[in-house]
């Protein structure tokens, strides 16, 4: 009897996160199964291929995308986890006012398009020409303030004793710094570097106002693709960027865990 | 380094150096933020006064045509269309997301986690790929039309894509996950006895949730809200692809006027008006997270 009684309580959220799931997930589904369809439109069902993969490897538009992003990303990721690392720490100690916190914060909050148009007004204005390390500024700037949230919320557990111990036992800030800040906040700068570098892999809206025209990053090259109507190349595409994405998000997962639980 | 006498000069000596730690700590982020995010807003501001040149760029004479020329009708219906568009898509990632992310609080502990990397997922992947996904499923050939019409629910395909509708659906496929996990957050914290004591004091479920719950969780329902609504709002690819040329969104007439019409005070008015919505949006959100905070601690 109190079997059914509690079936009968779970039974309705359940439903509610099976809809969910069924929403979030039919569409990547298709998405995939369609990349494996040797048909030329996603709409005719014809027989499994890996044709479309064949295709896409031998699209020189997207690895010359991919390169660009994967450049893109790990540049933006290196300045913003070595920028936000400091700034997190540098607020933690030294700023209690909530406006320069604010501030610190705010990239992340400027609707993309903003922050596009305004970066591609700065740089006509300075007559930078664009390119991928105009793209690359860019994201570091959004970046950054993602790693200074995940660095200070991790910063709010940290023991500052620790600090003043090695001080006391005549470290040097830099020293003390080195060898006991950056160690205790290894975990949220990881994190937060791998956060920036999903977010600059797929970033496309302000990529998309401070590109170079000879230098689109992935995202760009998927624009066009998709602009220009429905392709399977682009299912074959979708379907190796989400097994990428998803092995990152299942690593990420992993390496968090235990720093959560202490 | 023997500390004998802590005088006047050492303290001096040790604030001087505070001052030093604080500037290469905290110096270049800042001096960065300064320069790309202060200065290209700023920019935007000012090329807004001013007077676009004949082939593109500024040309520096006073003008508050661009402000008026914003509250042209067709302007405003579409800024209107969009607050529009977005705040039927918060409501909607409410409407789902609350649900979701409390039956995700509920589950065993073990179930939970995963449940919350299945919510998660679906936002690694690029954008326009997710949106690109809705085209495949609404086309008058596409998988939706071919289900309905095996089945027999309806006779001739339906015209799904390039609607309104078809936006809304994007756009909340795109920020769901952003709605679901500050919401799943705050209910996870929420202390089960309150609930029991809430019953056992005689409150309906209806009126503990509304007096107890939905107060507590008010800083997940808000921060939610921000992440699907600014994204929203401001959006031009989900109109572009799944609205066709029917539906534009401010985004769309933002893109235009910098990079094809090449109207640049113009463009940076509607991006002015962009930032007071959201503004006003983030005032409406505290008054009402003020407002839930004084209910709750009452």
């Amino acid at each position: 009897m109190r079997m059914i009684n509690t079936l009968r309580k779970v039974r309705p959220l359940q439903l509610i996160l099976f809809c969910t799931f069924a929403f979030l997930y039919i569409p990547i589904i298709a998405l995939m199964a369609m990349s494996f369809n040797g048909s030329h439109s996603p709409f005719i069902l014809k027989g499994f291929s890996f044709r479309w993969y064949s295709v896409l490897i031998h699209d020189t538009r997207v690895i010359h995308g991919l390169i660009n992003t994967l450049i893109v990303a790990t540049g933006s990721t290196i300045l913003s986890s070595i920028l936000g690392t400091l700034l997190a720490v540098g607020l933690h100690r030294y700023t209690k006012s909530s406006a320069l916190n604010a501030f610190a914060l705010a990239p992340a909050i400027v609707p993309d398009i903003v922050l596009g148009i305004g970066l591609l007004a700065l740089y006509a204005l300075l007559s930078v020409s664009l390119g991928l390390y105009s793209v690359l500024l860019a994201h570091v700037v959004f970046s950054m303030a993602f790693v200074t949230a995940v660095v200070k919320a991790r910063l709010a557990h940290t023991d500052k004793y620790l600090r003043e111990a090695s001080m006391d036992l005549g470290a040097t800030r830099t020293a003390t710094f080195m060898r006991i800040t950056v160690p205790s906040l290894a975990p949220a700068i990881l994190a937060g570097a791998l956060l920036a570098f999903t977010l600059s892999l797929d970033e496309f809206v302000i990529a998309f106002f401070t590109n170079g025209p000879t230098t689109p990053t992935l995202p760009i090259v998927i624009y066009s693709m998709v602009r220009f109507g429905v392709t399977p190349e682009i299912n074959a595409l979708a379907t190796l960027l989400m097994l990428v994405s998803f092995t990152a998000v299942i690593i990420a997962q992993r390496m968090t865990r235990p720093s959560e639980e202490q | 380094m023997t500390s004998t006498i802590p005088t006047r000069v050492s303290r001096d000596s040790e604030k001087r150096r505070d001052l030093l730690e604080r500037m290469v700590l905290q110096g270049p982020g800042l001096l960065f933020i300064t320069i790309f995010m202060a200065t290209p807003i700023t920019l935007v501001a000012i090329y807004s006064i001013f007077q676009r040149g004949r082939f593109g760029g500024i040309v520096y004479k006073a003008t508050t045509e661009n402000f008026t020329r914003a509250l042209d009708p067709v302007y405003l219906g579409v800024l209107t269309d969009s607050l529009k568009i977005a705040g039927i898509t918060t409501i909607l990632a409410i409407a789902i997301g609350y649900p979701t992310a409390y039956a995700i609080a509920k589950l065993p502990t073990k179930w939970r986690s995963i449940a919350l990397v299945l919510v998660v997922m679906p936002f690694w992947t690029n954008f326009l790929i997710r949106t690109y996904s809705w085209i495949m499923l609404f086309n008058r050939e596409g998988l939706l039309n071919h289900a309905l019409l095996k089945f027999n629910i309806i006779h001739t395909p339906l015209d799904l894509l390039y609607t309104q509708s078809a936006v809304v659906v994007g756009l909340l496929y795109g920020y769901l996950p952003l709605m679901i996990l500050p919401l799943y957050a705050s209910i996870e914290r929420l202390d089960p006895q309150l609930g029991e004591a809430a019953a056992n004091l005689g409150a309906t479920r209806t009126r503990a949730f509304f007096s107890l719950t939905l107060p507590l969780t008010a800083s997940g329902l808000i921060a939610g809200s921000i992440f699907v609504f600014i994204p929203s709002l401001g959006n031009f690819i989900v109109p572009e692809l799944l609205g066709g040329g029917k539906t534009v969104m401010v985004g769309n007439l933002i893109r235009d006027q910098f990079l094809k019409a090449r109207d640049w005070p113009f463009g940076s008015v509607l991006a002015l008006s962009v930032i007071a919505l959201v503004f006003i949006f983030f005032m409406l959100q505290n008054a009402v997270e003020k407002r839930f905070s004084s209910d709750a601690h009452d």
